[in-house]
């Protein structure tokens, strides 16, 4: 082990050192790329109005708008309009604060618009080595391409407007390495979820993980997104996967990825960032990816998540596991599989992309969304809602019986008129079942766009391997 | 902002674990474009039935909940969204500070930049705070430890900076705008470009 031997997150780190931390100040850290959407940019904005201070550097911000935008389907060419009032405004002042600003926006109507933690890899902006911050937790999705990513709250998003800075102390490391490769019908998801049921909600607080292992290296591009999302729903500060062919192949061609002897400079940076023979990091964890089931949750966090063929545990005097069932309307031993369902969700900055709409549709196509279910799939953008169109997705799921809306954030948060009912069920490829988080009094069960297309088409818990061809 | 130096007030006890940001102001309540008036939607869900009537179960509805600055909570409060909503929620209902065992990061981050001050004691030490609920306790920032009922002291770590900034009143921003030269210089280093592609 040599004193030299860096991690990937050390990299990364060190080259965006504007200055160290020392014991009474923390590091000043450079942000590459900062995204911006509608929710948590306006109080910022207002900050620097109130001190007379200036956005820094428009170039290195990108915003778009998705939290609490619609996302009703409407006949192609007309323009999306926003019936909430108050989100309305929210819009608004989006598009007033990026033109007064120059900051380039990808607004609703626009074909680059979408899920902002979709829309940045797909056009290319996120890119290995970068450090990224957005107003949004999920922001750790962007660690998939071995960027620095991570999520701020409003004076944080403030203070990148004003400096392109951030005040931060050096997080610990933790290795996740997992092993022997996925088994047939599970998917990345389910890797998230076994991680997050084995080291808890809080098991990776004040760290940034880097997944490792036989297992991660074969994930494509999306599926390392839909893991290193999920980073947050552990405690995680950052989530990365070390850069390699996979990641390059997926970035080379994307809009505003480098070309020619820009992209060959970058690739040779880029080759260097894996972490060291012989880096230590300060914790490592441990997974069998080969032994990993298809899973689903049955409480109120992340961390509630069991095998599709498991059973609801029992409290043993843990109240918050009883307060969760009785939440959940689930009781102690029942196995999860044949819970009806009224909601199947497949969407979000987690699965809603194109590879995880055609997971959906390999199940749907060909069947039907059962009576009294409705099932809703949300592409995660207006590239994915293209793409998926050429493929003829859309009519797969049209014929099934299911909802084909416009992108945006949708039913992972109940602030866009897309919303779960109080009490009932919702099957959901997206990254929370908080209580309310879909809705008032509404019951998230987390699993994969297998899982939730199996549930649209039986209107029950089903193992999806089941129904695959 | 205003400065933080010792608190004194009563506690009021939210027994829970694992405390999300949605759950303290769910997302319904995050359209706004400001920072104020958003106690009204804390811990909106649990506090109201669905037809808006206050249940009275609930700490935040009891008589003793008006003017207790301290909220006790227990393991991972503030884990999920980065929504600094959460903070600017409980600073407009009146609090202070906020004792845990443990705090997300992202949450404790927005509160020391908000003036509540995340308070993380040790198991022991929080046991009893819980079990006095309701009583005073003093939160001493410049010694670094609670105060508790039975009058004994229990010490806290904080991040040095932001306990500076706090006790003096200092906007972690004007630290930064201080680092304009540094940060013009390291630009230069970098020989950063634009983001380049076809913008």
């Amino acid at each position: 082990m040599s004193q030299a031997s860096r991690t990937l997150f050390e990299k990364v780190w060190d080259a965006h050192l504007v200055r160290a931390a020392t014991p009474d100040t923390p590091a000043v850290l450079y942000v590459d790329l900062h995204l911006v959407h509608e929710v948590t940019s306006p109080q910022a904005f207002a900050a620097l109005r109130e001190r007379g201070l200036r956005v820094r550097r428009p170039d290195r911000t990108v915003a778009t708008m998705d939290h609490s935008t619609p996302t009703t389907p409407r006949p192609a060419g007309s323009f999306p309009v926003i019936v909430d009032a108050e989100a309305a405004a929210q819009v608004r002042a989006l598009v007033d604060n990026c033109q007064a600003a120059g900051i380039p926006l990808f607004p609703l109507g626009d074909d680059r618009q979408g899920i902002v933690h979709v829309i940045s890899p797909e056009l290319g902006l996120t890119r290995p080595g970068m450090t990224i911050v957005c107003g949004d937790s999920h922001t750790s999705t962007h660690g998939a391409f071995g960027a620095l990513a991570f999520g701020i709250g409003t004076s944080e998003v403030a203070h990148v407007l004003a400096t392109q800075c951030l005040l931060a102390w050096p997080p610990k490391t933790l290795a996740v390495t997992v092993s022997g490769r996925l088994a047939r019908g599970v998917t990345a998801k389910d890797l998230i979820l076994a991680l997050i049921a084995k080291i808890g909600v809080g098991g990776a607080t004040g760290h940034v993980i880097e997944y490792r292992g036989s297992a991660v290296g074969a994930l494509s591009m999306e599926e390392r997104m839909t893991v290193c999302n999920m980073s947050i729903e552990a405690g995680g500060r950052a989530g990365m996967v070390a850069p390699d062919d996979t990641t390059y192949e997926y970035l080379a061609g994307r809009p505003y990825a480098p070309k020619g002897a820009e992209w060959e400079r970058a690739l040779a940076l880029w080759r260097a960032l894996p972490t060291d023979e012989g880096a230590v990091f300060d914790r490592e964890v441990t997974l069998d990816g080969s032994a990993i089931e298809p899973m689903i949750t049955w409480g109120t966090n992340p961390g509630a998540a069991i095998p599709i063929r498991g059973v609801v545990p029992e409290p043993r005097g843990d109240a918050s596991v009883a307060r969760a069932l009785a939440y959940m309307g689930l009781e102690p031993g029942e196995p999860i599989l044949g819970r009806r369902v009224d909601v199947a969700f497949i969407g979000s900055c987690t699965n809603g992309r194109l590879s995880d709409l055609r997971l959906a549709a390999s199940v749907l196509a060909g069947r039907r969304v059962a009576d009294g279910v409705r099932a809703l799939v949300v592409p995660g953008s207006m590239q994915v809602k293209r793409q998926a169109e050429a493929e003829g997705l859309d009519r797969v799921f049209r014929a099934a019986g299911a909802e084909w809306r416009e992108p945006g954030c949708s039913m992972c948060i109940a602030m866009n008129g897309d919303r779960l009912e109080p009490g009932r069920y919702a099957v959901s490829t997206s990254n929370r079942n908080f209580e309310g988080r879909q809705g008032p009094g509404g019951r998230t069960l987390l699993a994969s766009p297998l899982t939730a297309a199996a549930a649209a088409v039986t209107g029950r818990v089903t193992d999806a391997r089941e129904l695959m061809r | 902002m205003e400065r933080f130096r010792t608190l004194t007030g009563r506690t009021l006890l939210l027994p829970l674990d694992d405390v999300d940001t949605d759950q303290i102001i769910p997302a319904r309540f995050l359209k706004g474009t400001t920072r104020t008036g958003l106690g009204a939607g804390l811990f909106s869900d649990r506090r109201y039935a669905t037809d808006g009537t206050p249940r009275p179960e609930f700490p935040l509805n009891r008589p003793e909940a008006a003017g207790a600055p301290v909220l006790v909570v227990g393991r991972n409060f503030g884990c999920g969204s980065s929504r600094e909503h959460a903070v600017w929620a409980l600073v407009d209902q009146g609090f202070r500070a906020v004792i845990a065992t443990s705090f997300a990061d992202i949450f404790r981050g927005n509160a020391l930049k908000n003036g509540l001050l995340p308070v993380a004691l040790a198991p022991e030490a929080h046991a009893r705070v819980a079990s006095a609920a309701g009583a005073e306790v003093t939160v001493d920032l410049v010694g670094q430890a609670v105060t508790l009922p039975d009058g004994t002291r229990a010490p806290f770590a904080v991040d040095p900076f932001a306990r500076h900034c706090l006790m003096e009143g200092i906007d972690e921003l004007e630290f930064l705008l201080g680092q304009e030269g540094a940060i013009t210089t390291y630009e230069a280093a970098q020989g950063h470009v634009p983001m380049g592609g076809s913008r």
